[in-house]
C-alpha cells in the first residue's frame, strides 16, 4: 500500500477479482500448474472492460524458460508486458535460520535428478559469502553436496572480482544430503515445535489451529455460544520469548515450563496492590503492555499445549510411536509388523502408513523381499493400485527397498554414532537424542562429531553412508584470517540439501547452547519439512488438474 | 551473524505488513521484503560484471526511488527469448533476440498511478520483454495490446557457448541459433550440463529438440545422463507422453516406458476408456510383481463396471429393499479393491460364488487374504446389524462336524468393530467371552459393560476382592447382582 498497490489476491483459477486497478502482477514460482492457473486467469480476463488491464509476471526466484514456453503454447505469453525475475535464494525466517522455500527440491534431485535447486543453494551460498565474508572451510557429506560444493568453487573461479574483503563470520559450512539421513524426517518430532508442526503443519512460520480453545472466554454475553469458525492463525518465532523458550523443548518439559511462567506473571499482575507511592504506579502501568503481551502469548501456548497433548495422549499416538522406536532402537525390523497391518486394515491415511513402512525400510537397510511384497500387495489392495507409481517413486528414492546384499548395516551405524540412546532426560537434556526421545537425529550427529572429534574418527561408518565424503577449503587473503580468541565460539552453517525438521534444528540449537559446546550453528536448508510434507511431495498427484 | 540478528529483530518486531488483505501472500511478502534489503546491501557478486541488473531497490525506499530505478532500467537492454520461438519461422536472423534501447513506454506512469502490486516490485531489473516480441507473436496472442515503439538494433551475438550459457544462467535471454552444427550444439549443451542450472539445460535441450533429429538427439544424450534425466522430466512436466516414450524405448528403459504408460490412465476420465487403456497395458513390460498389479486393476475396474451399471439399474428401479434402505453414497467405479469388497457384502453378500458381484469370487478372484477378508465382511454385515452373519462369518466347522468360532484378527478386533456398530450386549458379549488374552478380555468386557463377562473371569481367576468391588457396577436387584453373591458365597463354602 506504501506503493499504491490496491489490492493483492491469491493465486486461484476462474476470473480475476474486479479491481479498478490497470496493472496485474503475478508473482509466482516457476511452476506449471501455476502456469495453468495464470493463463486461465487471462483468458477469462474480460477484453472489452475497460481500461484494458495489463498484466505482468515476475518469476521468484527465476524465469523459467519452461514456464514461458508453456504460456506461449497456451497462447498467452504475449499478453504479459513484463516476464522478470526475483532472484530470492535464502529466504530468512528466524535469526537462525534460512529456507529456500522449495518443497520439490527433494524430489528433484533424486527423483528427476534435477539439479536446478542446487545451482540455486550454490547461488544463495555465494550472496551469503558476499554479505557475511568468504567461509574457509567447507565439508559435506552425499552427492549432492559434492555438487554444490564444486558450484560454489567454480562460481568463485568464474568471478575472481568477488573476492570480497569482508571478515568471514562463518568458519566452517557443512553440506548434508538429505539423503545421507533419510531416517529421521520419518520419525514422528518430539519437540513442542515439531509436534505443532507434525499435527497442525507449520507454514512460513504461521499455524493455523483449530478455534475452539481460543474462543474468548471473558464475554459472558449470550453472543458467547457461537464458537469462531474461522481457524485462528498465529505466528510462530522467537520474537515471542516464551516462544524461543519452549519451542526446542522436548514436549513432555513443556508444561512445567508454562505452569512456571503462569505463577510469575500471576505474580506480577498482584503486585499493583503493593504500589503505593504514585512513582511506583508509574512504574507498574509502564510494564503493563509487555505484561498483556506475555500474558496473551501464555495463553496461547497453554491453549496449543493442551491441543497437542490431546493427541499425544491418544493410544494410537502413543501405538505408533512405540512401534517408531522400536524400529530405530533396532527391534523386529525384518518382519510384516502387526500395528501396520492393522493400519492398513482400518484404512488410515496413507501417508502415515508410507511412513511407517519406509522407517522400517530404513531401519533394516531394506526390507526383505517377501516382506516389501506383503506391505506393498496390502497398500495397493487398500488404497488403490494406482499407488504403485508413488510405491516406485519412494523405491527410486531409496525410502522403501528390498534388501540387497542381505546385510543391514544400520545397527553399526546406529552404534557407532550412538543414534539411540536409553536414558533420556527429556526435561533437562544432556543429549540431543531429547528431541526424540531417545533417538539422536543422525545428521545432527554429524554435524556434531564433525565439531568434535573430527569426521576422521568415524572414516568406517561414513563409508556405510550414501555419496562422498570430503573437505574443501577456500583461501582467505592474510589480513583476514581468523585470530582466535580463547573461548571464542565458531561458528558453522549446516546447509540441509533436500529439507530439514524442526526437531533437528532443536537438537542443533541445543548444540549451540551447550556451555562446553564450542560450536555454534546456523542452519540452511531448500524446504523446512516433516515426515508428512516430504512423503507427500514424493507421491504421485493422482487428482488431474481441477481444469 | 550480528548483523543478521539485529536485522532480523528489528524485522519481527515491527512487522506493519500485516495490513493486508490475504494472509497467505503477506507472510511471504514481508519475508521477501526481508531477504530483498539483504539483497539490496549486497553487491559485485556473481554478477559483478551486470550491476545494475542484481541490484534492487526495495519497499523500504520512498516510491520516488521507483523513478530512479526506471532510469537505471532505461539503459540496461534485454531481450527476449519468444521472437526466436516463433512458429512462422522467416530465417533465422530475424528470430535473433532483439534487443531494445530506452522504450518510449512510460514506466513511471505505470508505477505511479495505477500500479497494484507492481509498486514492490521495483527492481532495477524491469526489462521490457514486451518490445521484444515479434509482430506474430503479438497479433496473435493479444491483438489488442498496447505496444511501445521501440527502437530494435542489430547487435553482433558471437558469444561463445560458455558465454551463451553463463548469460542465460543471468536470467539473461540469448539466441541459441546461432549454433548451428551438431558439434556446436553438443558443446553448448555440455557447458549448460556443466553450468548445473536446469533452467538452462532444459533451454538448451529445446532448443535441441526442436532442430535436431530424434535418433541423434537420443544417440547423444545417451552419453550425457544428466541432460538425459532433465529432457525426461521435462517431457513428462509438458505432457509429451509419445515423444517420451520413444526416448525410452530407445534407451531400453523397458519397466519406465511401462509405468510411463500406465500413468497415463489417469487423465482418462471414461471408465469404458479408461478399461480398454489398462487392458493394454497389461502386457507392459512392468517387473513380475507390478503385472500382477496391474492386471488386477484392469479386473477389478472391468467387474466395477459390470456391477455399477447392475446396481444403477437395481436402484432406479426401487425393487431392490436394501438399495431403498441403504441407498448407494457414490459409485463404485474407481474404488480400491477393500473398498469394493465392502461394497459386495453389503449389497451383495449372499449372491452365488459365480456372480461378478458376490464376496466369494472377490475373494477368489484377487486373492484377497483370510484376514482381510473377515475384517471387511464383518465391518460390513455390523453395520447392517446382521449379526448372524456375523456369527456364521467367524463359525468354522471342522472334518468332524463340530463347529468352533476363530477369527484370523483376534476377537479384540471383532468385538471394536461391533462396538462401532453399535451392537447389542448379548452379541457383544459372545465375543468379549472369546478374546483370549485375561488382560484384555477383562478390560473390553468392563469397558462396555458386559457384566457376565467381567464376573465369570474373575470367577475363574478366583478374585474375591475384585469380584466383591465389582457388585458395586451392577445394577441393585440385578440377575448379575445375585451372580456374584452366588459365586462369592459359593467359593466361602468350598
Amino acid at each position: 500500500q506504501e506503493h499504491e498497490v490496491e489490492k493483492m489476491f491469491t493465486l486461484k483459477p476462474g476470473r480475476l477479482p474486479p479491481a479498478d486497478v490497470k496493472n496485474i502482477i503475478f508473482f509466482v514460482r516457476p511452476k506449471l500448474e501455476l502456469m495453468d492457473i495464470i493463463t486461465d486467469n487471462v483468458l477469462r480476463e474480460d477484453r472489452g472492460r475497460s481500461p484494458q488491464r495489463d498484466f505482468h509476471i515476475l518469476f521468484v526466484p527465476r524465469r523459467s524458460l519452461l514456464c514461458e514456453q508453456w504460456l506461449k503454447e497456451q497462447g498467452v505469453l504475449g499478453s504479459f508486458i513484463h516476464r522478470e525475475q526475483y532472484s530470492l535464494d535464502l529466504i530468512p525466517f528466524d535469526g537462525d535460520l534460512l529456507s529456500m522455500e522449495s518443497e520439490s527440491a527433494f524430489k528433484e534431485c533424486y527423483l528427476e535428478s534435477d539439479q536446478t535447486s542446487l545451482y540455486h543453494a550454490a547461488k544463495g551460498l555465494m550472496t551469503l559469502q558476499a554479505l557475511y565474508g568468504t567461509i574457509p572451510q567447507i565439508f559435506g557429506k552425499g552427492d549432492c553436496a559434492r555438487h554444490v560444493a564444486n558450484m560454489m568453487i567454480r562460481m568463485k573461479r568464474e568471478f575472481p572480482g568477488s573476492q570480497n574483503s569482508i571478515f568471514p563470520v562463518f568458519d566452517t559450512l557443512l553440506l548434508l544430503d538429505r539423503n545421507v539421513d533419510l531416517l529421521t524426517p520419518l520419525a514422528t518430532q518430539l519437540t513442542y515445535e515439531g509436534l505443532i508442526d507434525e499435527i497442525y503443519g507449520i507454514q512460513n512460520t504461521y499455524v493455523k489451529l483449530p478455534p475452539e480453545k481460543f474462543a474468548p472466554k471473558k464475554q459472558g454475553e449470550g453472543g458467547g455460544k457461537d464458537l469462531p469458525t474461522e481457524p485462528k492463525k498465529l505466528q510462530l518465532n522467537s520474537a515471542e520469548e516464551l516462544y524461543a523458550e519452549i519451542r526446542d523443548k522436548n514436549f513432555n518439559a513443556v508444561g512445567s515450563v508454562l505452569s512456571k511462567k503462569a505463577k510469575i506473571i500471576s505474580a506480577a499482575f498482584e503486585e499493583r496492590h503493593h504500589a503505593k507511592t504514585v512513582g511506583e504506579i508509574k512504574q507498574f502501568v509502564s510494564q503493563l503492555p509487555h505484561m498483556q503481551a506475555a500474558r496473551s502469548s501464555l495463553a496461547n501456548h497453554t491453549s496449543i499445549a493442551e491441543l497437542i497433548k490431546d493427541i499425544t495422549t491418544s493410544e494410537d499416538f502413543f501405538d505408533n510411536l512405540t512401534v517408531e522406536q522400536e524400529f530405530m532402537s533396532g527391534i523386529d525390523t525384518d518382519k510384516v509388523n502387526n500395528y501396520i497391518e492393522d493400519c492398513i486394515a482400518q484404512k488410515h491415511p496413507l501417508i502415515k502408513i508410507l511412513r511407517l513402512v519406509c522407517l522400517q525400510s530404513v531401519c533394516n537397510s531394506g526390507l526383505k523381499q517377501k516382506v516389501l511384497d506383503h506391505y506393498k500387495r496390502e497398500i495397493l489392495q487398500t488404497y488403490g493400485y494406482e499407488h504403485i507409481l508413488t510405491l516406485n517413486n519412494l523405491e527410486k528414492a531409496g525410502l522403501l527397498k528390498p534388501q540387497t546384499g542381505g546385510r543391514n548395516n544400520y545397527p553399526t551405524i546406529r552404534k557407532t554414532l550412538r543414534l539411540w540412546m536409553d536414558d533420556v532426560n527429556e526435561q533437562n537434556p544432556n543429549d540431543i537424542s531429547y528431541v526424540y526421545s531417545g533417538y539422536a537425529p543422525l545428521s545432527v550427529r554429524l554435524a556434531q562429531l564433525l565439531a568434535r572429534p573430527g569426521w576422521r574418527s568415524i572414516e568406517e561408518v561414513l563409508k556405510m553412508l550414501p555419496g562422498p565424503h570430503f573437505e574443501e577449503r577456500q583461501q582467505l587473503p592474510t589480513g583476514l584470517q581468523k585470530k582466535r580468541q580463547q573461548g571464542e565460539n565458531r561458528v558453522t552453517l549446516v546447509f540441509f540439501l533436500g529439507g530439514v525438521t524442526y526437531a533437528e534444528i532443536a537438537a542443533l540449537r541445543f548444540l549451540s547452547q551447550m556451555e562446553d559446546g564450542g560450536t555454534e550453528y546456523i542452519i540452511a536448508t531448500t524446504k523446512l519439512i516433516n515426515g508428512t510434507t516430504w512423503i507427500k511431495s514424493l507421491m504421485e498427484k493422482l487428482e488431474p488438474a481441477p481444469f | 551473524m550480528s548483523r543478521v540478528r539485529a536485522d532480523e529483530e528489528e524485522y519481527w518486531h515491527s512487522s506493519k505488513f500485516r495490513a493486508f488483505t490475504f494472509d497467505d501472500e503477506d507472510d511471504e511478502l514481508s519475508q521477501l521484503k526481508e531477504s530483498k534489503r539483504a539483497v539490496n546491501s549486497l553487491r559485485d557478486i556473481v554478477d559483478d560484471d551486470d550491476d545494475d541488473l542484481e541490484r534492487v531497490s526495495w519497499s523500504g525506499e520512498p516510491v520516488g526511488s521507483i523513478s530512479w530505478s526506471i532510469k537505471e532500467t532505461a539503459s540496461g537492454s534485454t531481450s527476449s527469448l519468444d521472437g526466436r520461438d516463433s512458429s512462422l519461422q522467416k530465417g533465422s536472423s530475424s528470430y535473433a533476440a532483439l534487443p531494445k534501447q530506452a522504450s518510449s513506454y512510460s514506466l513511471s506512469s505505470l508505477f505511479k498511478g495505477d500500479g497494484r502490486e507492481s509498486g514492490f516490485l521495483c527492481t532495477t531489473h524491469l526489462c521490457l520483454s514486451l518490445s521484444a516480441l515479434t509482430d506474430t507473436g503479438v497479433k496473435n496472442f493479444a491483438p489488442e495490446l498496447r505496444r511501445p515503439k521501440a527502437e530494435y538494433k542489430d547487435y553482433s551475438s558471437d558469444w561463445s557457448p560458455k558465454d551463451t550459457v553463463r548469460r542465460m544462467q543471468r536470467g539473461k535471454v540469448c539466441s541459441l541459433e546461432r549454433f548451428r552444427s551438431l558439434q556446436d550444439k553438443l558443446v553448448l549443451l555440455d557447458e549448460a550440463v556443466a553450468g548445473h542450472d536446469g533452467n538452462v539445460i532444459t533451454a538448451v535441450l529445446i532448443f535441441l529438440k526442436r532442430t535436431l533429429r530424434r535418433e541423434i538427439l537420443f544417440r547423444e544424450l545417451e552419453v550425457r545422463q544428466v541432460a538425459l534425466c532433465h529432457l525426461i522430466h521435462f517431457l513428462r512436466e509438458t505432457g509429451e507422453q509419445k515423444f517420451l516414450l520413444d526416448l525410452l524405448r530407445f534407451l531400453d528403459r523397458t519397466e519406465e516406458v511401462a509405468l510411463s504408460q500406465y500413468r497415463e490412465h489417469l487423465n482418462i476420465q471414461d471408465v469404458e476408456k479408461r478399461r480398454e487403456f489398462l487392458k493394454g497395458c497389461i502386457g507392459l513390460p512392468f517387473s513380475a510383481e507390478d503385472t500382477s498389479h496391474i492386471q488386477d486393476h484392469y479386473t477389478l475396474l472391468e467387474r466395477q463396471i459390470i456391477i455399477e451399471a447392475n446396481d444403477r439399474h437395481l436402484e432406479m428401479a426401487g425393487q431392490s429393499e436394501l438399495f431403498r434402505k441403504y441407498p448407494r453414497k457414490a459409485s463404485i467405479l474407481n474404488m480400491p479393491l477393500v473398498t469394493t469388497l465392502f461394497y459386495s457384502c453389503f449389497y451383495h453378500y449372499t449372491e452365488a460364488e459365480g456372480m461378478f458381484s458376490s464376496p466369494t469370487n472377490l475373494k477368489k478372484t484377487f486373492k484377497i487374504p483370510d484376514k482381510q477378508y473377515v475384517l471387511t465382511a464383518l465391518a460390513a454385515r455390523a453395520k447392517l446389524r446382521a449379526w448372524g452373519d456375523v456369527d456364521a462369518l467367524l463359525t468354522t466347522k471342522n472334518w468332524l462336524g463340530y463347529t468352533k468360532k476363530k477369527a484370523p484378527i483376534g476377537f479384540h478386533r471383532v468385538v471394536e468393530i461391533l462396538q462401532r456398530n453399535n451392537a447389542p450386549v448379548q452379541v457383544l458379549q459372545e465375543y468379549v467371552r472369546l478374546v483370549e488374552d485375561v488382560e484384555t478380555r477383562l478390560n473390553l468386557a468392563t469397558k462396555y459393560k458386559c457384566h457376565d463377562v467381567v464376573i465369570e473371569t474373575y470367577r475363574d481367576l478366583k478374585d474375591r476382592v475384585q469380584l466383591t468391588a465389582y457388585k458395586c457396577k451392577v445394577e441393585r436387584g440385578s440377575a448379575e447382582e445375585e451372580k456374584i453373591n452366588g459365586i462369592l458365597s459359593n467359593t466361602v463354602r468350598n
